[in-house]
């Protein structure tokens, strides 16, 4: 549907949008990686993908970076069809890979400087945006040193300002935080949340629920290729899950605990059996590998109804559910295996 | 005014090739004064000692005969070999080409980029040769210069068909194979060392359809006095054609690696 200006299409609502799937797949072969999914990223909104490895968050990214021809549906950036306007798409984009493509010859600030040259920024320009952007990413005093010796989060720092030499309005990231310790990880987390105050749209793909209660405004739950849900990670949660979560870990020897004759599995793990006297607890019972999760609204007052029962839990924690919650109720399985 | 894009590409190998530009630059000499100085002096004392060698090798002395292929032979070992590692670091280590694959630049730009870099890189090897060649009356002459010309063509010839092959690859297991079994007995049996009359009859058309036997005809033809290149078009349409299917093959292979 074209803008036409006359008022048969509203325009604003037609350019609202950022990126606009309908439909969308991508195949490889027999295997379908992405299976006719359907969202919308508005101007300035934080998008996330949240699922397990093998979901198709990243074969969805790679889409929406115009490097993975769509098999079949309708897949549009700023507007564009990646098909036809892939390199005027790709100019107005900023992408973090999954894994870190950083030249180790060259030093922290040359890596930048030729990033930019293939947006054909001028060279004098390239260098006044390295040294504002490692300023921006903290990395200036590391300027003229060769990436090598750099920390895993320095390197995803690299990458991120890389990723911005452009001026992207849109910048994508695979997996920001991916194998990074929790201090790099908050560094990284600060550094996204300035760039969408100055109104980037971010789209991440993420299997962390922290990294996607953080920084998503809204979200989709990708299980297998296709969406199962979709929402802010608030309302996903309310939604899905109860206010609380008790979790419970009993003594092997004193529960019984693997029957591996048994069917219930978590992926292809055996999960606990859970203990008769446990019924009617909370609104909903998941027994896992390692523990038992008794979703409730007061996770301290079903604590006391197991200790009133006569079971004796060797650990117990009583937390807020998480969009790890919503997933378990969603798919059945947990998101890290 | 907007910077073609493989030039972009171009100057990012340039940017690599900065760092290491001395160690290249000298081994781009070194390795050629070498062969000059223990194969054209050392054995061609002997082979200038034999009566009737003259005739065979087209009545010049062996050092003339050898020297000018040593052009040929340098841009081919060059070419073939740094674009087999360059190329899989490209994808799987460095992953510079997935990263410029991010940007506006297509994989068919990177492609026609990376045959502008093998060019540039392969010339200074080649000048490296021409020079040291200068320094010898017998192949001091202007005919060095359309020799480095076509030597640069010779790389390609070899460069780009195996960039292509190896943007196919996950590993460099099978280099050593590629180097043993093709760029080897090139280097020692198309024509650089001894006529490929010499040879069975039988083997000599492998000689004809290969790029560095028609390379090695010009730069000697070229360089020495009293030498014939023989059809000089067509030995550069037989270079042409690898130079144009690798650099086809590329913009093809490379596609497919980084647009799946």
């Amino acid at each position: 549907m074209e803008c036409d200006g006359a008022g048969a299409v509203p325009c604003g609502l037609v350019t609202a949008s950022v990126i606009e799937a309908r439909d969308l797949r991508k195949q490889f072969g027999d295997f379908v990686a992405v299976d006719g999914i359907e969202f919308d990223v508005a101007p300035g909104e934080s998008f996330g993908f949240l699922g397990p490895n093998g979901a198709g968050k990243t074969s969805t990214m790679r889409m929406i970076g115009c490097v993975s021809p769509v098999t079949s549906g309708t897949l549009r950036i700023f507007g564009l069809d990646p098909d036809r306007d892939g390199s005027l798409i790709r100019g107005r984009m900023g992408v973090v890979p999954q894994a870190d493509q950083l030249d180790a010859e060259l030093t922290v600030i040359e890596n930048l400087v030729i990033y930019g040259r293939y947006f054909d920024i001028p060279r004098a320009e390239c260098r006044r945006r390295a040294a504002e952007l490692l300023e921006f990413v903290q990395l200036i005093e590391r300027a003229d040193q060769r990436v090598e010796p750099l920390s895993g989060g320095m390197k995803r720092r690299l990458t991120i300002a890389r990723s911005l030499m452009n001026e992207p309005d849109l910048l994508l990231l695979d997996e920001p935080t991916t194998g990074l310790d929790p201090q790099a990880r908050h560094i990284l987390w600060d550094r996204l949340y300035r760039l969408k105050q100055r109104g980037v749209t971010l789209v991440l793909t993420t299997h962390y629920m922290d990294e996607a209660e953080q920084l998503c405004d809204r979200l989709v739950v990708m299980d297998r290729g296709s969406i199962v849900a979709d929402g802010a990670p608030r309302s996903l949660i309310e939604q899905y899950s109860t206010r609380e979560v008790l979790e419970l870990r009993f003594a092997p020897a004193a529960h019984d605990v693997v029957d591996h004759s048994d069917a219930a599995t978590v992926g292809s793990t055996p999960v606990q059996l859970v203990d008769p006297r446990l019924d009617g607890l909370g609104d909903r019972i998941e027994p896992l590998p390692d523990r038992i999760l008794i979703y409730a609204h007061d996770g301290e007052a079903a604590l006391a109804e197991v200790h009133r029962r006569g079971l004796d839990p060797v650990g117990s924690l009583v937390r807020r559910s998480s969009l790890e919650d919503v997933f378990l109720r969603l798919t059945g399985r947990t998101l890290i295996d | 005014m907007s910077t073609p894009a493989p030039l972009l590409v171009w100057e990012g190998h340039l940017a690599v090739y900065r760092k290491i530009w001395k160690s290249h630059v000298l081994g781009a000499f070194v390795q050629p004064l070498l062969y000059l100085v223990g194969m054209g002096v050392g054995v061609g004392s002997l082979v200038d000692a034999n009566t009737g060698a003259d005739a065979a090798l087209g009545g010049v002395t062996y050092f003339e005969f050898l020297a000018p292929a040593l052009l040929a032979t340098t841009a081919m070992t060059s070419g073939g070999q740094t674009s087999l590692w360059e190329v899989l670091d490209g994808f799987l280590w460095s992953n510079r080409y997935r990263a410029m694959s991010a940007t506006p630049v297509s994989p068919r730009q990177i492609a026609s980029g990376l045959a502008l870099w093998h060019a540039t890189r392969t010339a200074v090897v080649v000048i490296g040769v021409a020079l040291v060649l200068a320094l010898f009356d017998e192949t001091r002459s202007w005919g060095l210069v359309p020799a480095v010309v076509v030597a640069v063509l010779v790389g390609l010839a070899f460069a780009m068909p195996i960039s292509a092959w190896a943007s196919t690859r996950n590993g460099g297991a099978s280099f050593p194979t590629i180097i043993r079994f093709v760029l080897i007995p090139m280097f020692l049996f198309g024509g650089a060392f001894f006529p490929i009359d010499q040879l069975p009859d039988w083997i000599q058309p492998v000689a004809y359809v290969t790029p560095l036997w028609h390379g090695i005809e010009l730069c000697r033809g070229f360089v020495i006095d009293g030498i014939d290149p023989g059809p000089i078009g067509v030995h550069l349409a037989v270079i042409g054609v690898y130079v144009a299917a690798g650099t086809l093959a590329c913009a093809g292979t490379f596609t497919r690696r980084l647009r799946s």
